[in-house]
């Protein structure tokens, strides 16, 4: 990248939370792409010298779509910081309530915002949203579709209080348990997410990746990127959301290394670029090679594709058959596919679904042993797999339990390199073949879906269909064309 | 030109007002600073009305209540104390000095005292400066 | 049919989607909202262009449920456009209502949120101190970010604003009342906060005894009695000063409320309300002993800014740090 001259020329206009820019070269080629994340909020910042206990709550503000991530995340840094191992009931009602969020956040994603791309047939822009949706899969699909997501929101708020930004989180373990009650509710919100992920399955299968369409893009070597992943893995290598070892293998799918969470700060470094508020994560072992895949450069992805290709199998039976499936696509891990993302997000959502139920019928459950005792405050690292991949929170507290310094790296954050690169591949095929606008919009925003980036947590945005403005430049640096949504 | 400071006072009616009252009557000598603001009892100034005082110009605020068991509504100046403490505590966190506040307890018989501690607290304003939002017009 | 539909709009500024979440929250009374109203703007959940908005005719749109704070250049200039196409401009959650945890940033200065972002996290690798600039030459072109205001404000400090709907986020059946009066076409007078009108603690279901405190307690140092009220328990809990309407959804599971839902009507500076209210409770003592407990008290109440406007800093009367001698707003 050319050197960055600085010039101090605030112009302000409207635009939308996030936009790409493209340069043309003097043929009119397209040469570069670079998409920009226009707001910054400061978290880090004045988290700096709160009492330690409000972490959960304030953090959680980073991003409305996953706060129970950023509410665990702190929590189980918190655990470590104050040295306070939660008693077995408060882990359980974590990981159901955890497991609760990645089964509606999934299925938000798979039915509301990145599948309309799939379910919804010739997606006109207009139709594509759950409107759309139901449109054409019927209105009784449509109805379980929208009271499925009200069962995983019904079991947060049991356990966290309420449905969005859950508030029982304390260091050391939960405020408050369940009763049985309540235990029953959970017991029947289990077994209908279970035969609701059954039958999703299927209409998976037979709407979206058994058909030609989904299929082609699936396989395009063009929208391969063979990154580093990385994930969270539980002691017998299966995919786990709310705990495990952190785990990172290479383009090859070789183990690049396992640690303990507690290590995974000293894994990574930032990269800064002026002309976006969001920063680029990669592996400080490899290091920063510029917006590229490979051994060589330290990009990584995180994510349902990444958690798919660090763990060996799914820890439940459905998701595992559909996960033996996806791997005879494939022909084993790594996936590099980036519209693979999809697939394994649906396969999540299963695994999510099979737990809910495994745990609300857990011996123990209403126990009302919830807290441990806090010790001394220190510091403590909080690793959780968010919906959209690896999320980690590091608190250093002082000797009154205030917040020292605090750091967040966040999903979206970590796919931003990776993100970038799919956009401007996006970008340049379509506008090389000669698209519309439209048609160049929507070949962009299928690029960056699959992610489900949510620039809330990075910035901004609920539908991962950030308000995306376009602006084409050709060689003089004259603004050439200009597509907004 | 010398920095004037501007003061606001807040006395209650039955000690401290009355004793600003005597120290008038009573031709003491004491710097113009002070705008006096009458209250039933010093318990019923809501710490608001403080921090307005400062977000309208104000370089310091006085509280003035009766002594300690004297309060006409038996604990209002206690709570007024539990008030101010408060309060400083949050000022300081703000960013404000919080020596801009001083409670005192003034009877209606103590005029000296009340010109002293005026003059006194004018001093040490003058001292620390102009308030924070001393020349915003709001 | 759609000539009769009222047009509504939603919007978010700096927030965290959550407001939008909740929208969607209504599940299927959505759908039934969909019968009287047609969605006109609303770039989370379905495709309309600035260009469509700027379009509109003054106050085209019926109402506009406004979401997050105002942070970026950016975000007022579309205040600025949603208050002229609206006629009803709803301040939705807790950020557009009162700043809310974003506004907690208002403690510094953008350019120190600035450096410890880009410069000083310790995993942020940046040797030659880059920090994003609002206008930048890349490869010769310009590339341009909004740029950040000094503080984050509230909706109301920026425009007029008819309604709040307060909480973070408000919960559905707040935003179904609201949408309900708005089609029987009863709504309150303008500036009404559509929410309880009496505080937390009259809804909270713990004995509540206004016992008098000798000491603070934070959450995770004491065993906390599930049926006493917190606050008698000697953990801060926002309740006496915050607008009834959550069902005191906070202490109902254990944990203080932190105020999301605002002060009361008539109470302007929901912090300062709440020493008047702590003061009150506080054991007083003789004087001189007082004194003693007094700064004993304090030195366990750390953080009092973080403490009492977790959610309300940024329409608070100072609205964020006051600097001596510095400049301020
Ligand atoms: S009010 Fe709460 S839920 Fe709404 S945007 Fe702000 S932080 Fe998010
Ligand atoms: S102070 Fe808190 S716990 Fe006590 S009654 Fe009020 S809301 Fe309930
Ligand atoms: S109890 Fe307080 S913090 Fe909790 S939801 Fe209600 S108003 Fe908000
Ligand atoms: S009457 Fe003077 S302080 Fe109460």
């Amino acid at each position: 990248m050319t050197e960055s001259k600085i010039s101090i020329d605030p112009i302000t206009r409207l635009e939308g939370h996030g936009k790409i820019e493209i340069f043309l070269d003097d043929d009119g080629k397209p040469e570069d792409a670079v998409l920009q994340v226009p707001e910054l909020r400061g978290f880090e910042k004045f988290s700096q010298g709160r009492k330690a206990e409000e972490m959960p709550r304030i953090t959680e503000r980073i991003c409305g779509v996953c706060p129970e991530a950023h509410h665990f995340a702190s929590t189980k840094a918190l655990d470590g910081a104050f040295s306070a191992t939660p008693p077995q009931t408060a882990l359980d009602l974590r990981e159901l309530l955890y497991n609760s969020y990645i089964f509606a956040d999934h299925l938000l994603h798979l039915f509301y915002l990145g599948g309309p791309d799939f379910l919804v047939e010739d997606g006109k822009k207009a139709e594509r949203n759950i409107v759309g949706v139901i449109n054409s899969l019927g209105e009784e699909t449509g109805k379980k579709v929208i009271n499925a997501r009200r069962l995983g929101h019904e079991a947060i708020e049991i356990i966290g209080g309420h449905q969005i930004h859950p508030v029982t989180g304390v260091p050391g373990g939960l405020s408050q348990g369940i009763t049985s009650d309540e235990k029953e509710q959970l017991i029947s919100i289990g077994e209908s997410v279970v035969d609701f992920a059954r039958e999703t399955l299927d209409l998976f299968r037979e709407k979206v990746i058994n058909t030609e369409k989904f299929g082609s893009l699936l396989d395009n070597p063009e929208y391969s990127l063979n990154t580093y992943y990385m994930g969270l893995v539980d002691s017998q290598e299966n995919v786990s959301f709310y705990d495990g070892d952190l785990k990172i293998v290479d383009p090859g799918g070789e183990e690049f290394l396992k640690t303990s969470t507690s290590k995974a700060m000293e894994l990574l470094e930032e990269r800064v670029e002026p002309w976006t508020y969001v920063k680029f994560p990669y592996l400080k072992e490899v290091g920063w090679k510029d917006f590229r895949a490979g051994e060589n450069s330290g990009v990584f992805r995180v994510g349902p594709l990444a958690r798919l290709n660090v763990a060996e199998k799914m820890k439940t039976g459905l998701a595992q058959e559909e996960y033996e499936r996806y791997v005879n696509h494939f022909d084993g891990t790594p996936v590099h596919q980036t519209y693979a993302y999809h697939w394994a997000r649906l396969i999540e959502m299963v695994q999510a679904a099979e737990r809910i139920n495994e745990l609300a019928s857990k011996e123990g459950i209403t126990g009302n042993n919830l807290r441990s005792p806090v010790k001394e405050p220190g510091e403590g690292v909080g690793v959780i797999e968010a919906a959209r991949g690896t999320l980690i929170h590091g608190y250093s507290l002082d000797g009154e339990g205030l917040v020292e310094s605090s750091n967040m790296i966040v999903p979206t954050t970590s796919n931003s390199a990776a993100l970038s690169m799919s956009i401007k591949r996006a970008a340049l095929d379509s506008l090389e073949d000669g698209m519309s606008d439209e048609q160049v919009l929507n070949q962009v925003e299928m690029g960056f879906r699959p992610y489900d980036p949510c620039l809330a947590c990075a910035t901004h945005s609920v539908d991962g269909g950030l308000d995306i403005g376009l602006n084409v430049y050709n060689s003089e640096g004259e603004l050439i064309k200009e597509i907004e949504r | 030109m010398e920095f004037e400071p501007k003061l606001i006072g807040f006395l209650c009616k039955w000690c401290s007002s009355a004793g600003a009252d005597l120290a008038g009557v009573s031709r003491k000598s004491y710097p113009p600073n002070l705008v006096p603001i009458t209250v039933n009892c010093s318990g019923r100034i809501d710490v608001s009305q403080i921090v307005k005082a400062f977000k309208d110009g104000a370089d310091g605020v006085l509280v003035s209540g009766c002594h300690p068991g004297d309060c006409h509504y038996t604990s209002g100046n206690y709570k007024t104390w539990r008030r101010v403490a408060l309060l400083k505590h949050v000022l300081d966190d703000f960013g404000l000095d919080p020596d801009r506040v001083r409670l005192e307890w003034i009877s209606a018989t103590e005029g000296e005292k009340f010109a002293q501690t005026v003059e006194d607290f004018t001093a040490e304003i003058k001292e620390l400066g102009p308030g924070p939002f001393r020349d915003v017009k709001k | 049919m759609s000539k009769n539909k009222k047009k509504i709009g939603a919007y978010w500024a700096s927030s965290c989607g959550g407001c939008d979440v909740a929208l969607l929250g209504l599940h299927e009374r959505i759908l039934e909202l969909l019968d009287f109203a047609e969605i006109a703007f609303w770039p989370a959940a379905t495709d309309f262009k600035y260009d469509d908005l700027k379009g509109y005719g003054n106050n085209e749109l019926d109402v506009t449920f406004f979401n997050g704070g105002i942070r970026t250049t950016e975000n007022a200039e579309i205040a600025e456009l949603l208050r002229e196409k609206s006629k009803l401009l709803v301040a939705y959650g807790s950020c557009a209502h009162q700043g809310g945890i974003p506004g907690l940033a208002n403690m510094s200065g953008k350019n120190e949120l600035f450096d410890t972002v880009y410069k000083e996290i310790p995993t942020t690798n940046n040797p030659d101190g880059i920090i994003p600039q609002e206008s930048i030459k890349k490869d010769g072109l310009t590339l341009n970010l909004p740029g950040l205001q000094e503080r984050v404000r509230s909706l109301d400090r920026v425009v007029d604003v008819d309604y709040t709907v307060p909480g973070c986020p408000p919960p559905p059946e707040l935003t179904e009342d609201f949408l309900e009066l708005l089609i029987n076409g009863e709504l309150p007078e303008k500036g009404s906060v559509i929410a309880g009108s009496k505080t937390v603690c009259e809804e909270c279901s713990r004995e509540w005894n206004k016992e008098s405190i000798d000491a603070f307690h934070r959450p995770q140092e004491v065993d906390i009695d599930p049926d006493k009220c917190l606050l008698d328990q000697g953990i801060i809990c926002m309740g006496p000063v915050t607008r009834s309407g959550c069902d005191s959804s906070c202490p109902e599971v254990n944990m203080p409320c932190k105020g999301c839902f605002g002060p009361p009507s008539k109470v302007e500076d929901q912090g300062m309300e709440m020493l008047n209210s702590l003061a009150s409770v506080l054991q007083v003592g003789e004087e001189g002993q007082a004194l003693e407990q007094e700064k004993e008290l304090l030195s366990n109440l750390p953080d009092p800014i973080g403490t009492f406007y977790t959610f309300s800093l940024s329409n608070s009367i100072f609205g964020g740090k006051v600097s001596e001698g510095g400049e301020n707003d």
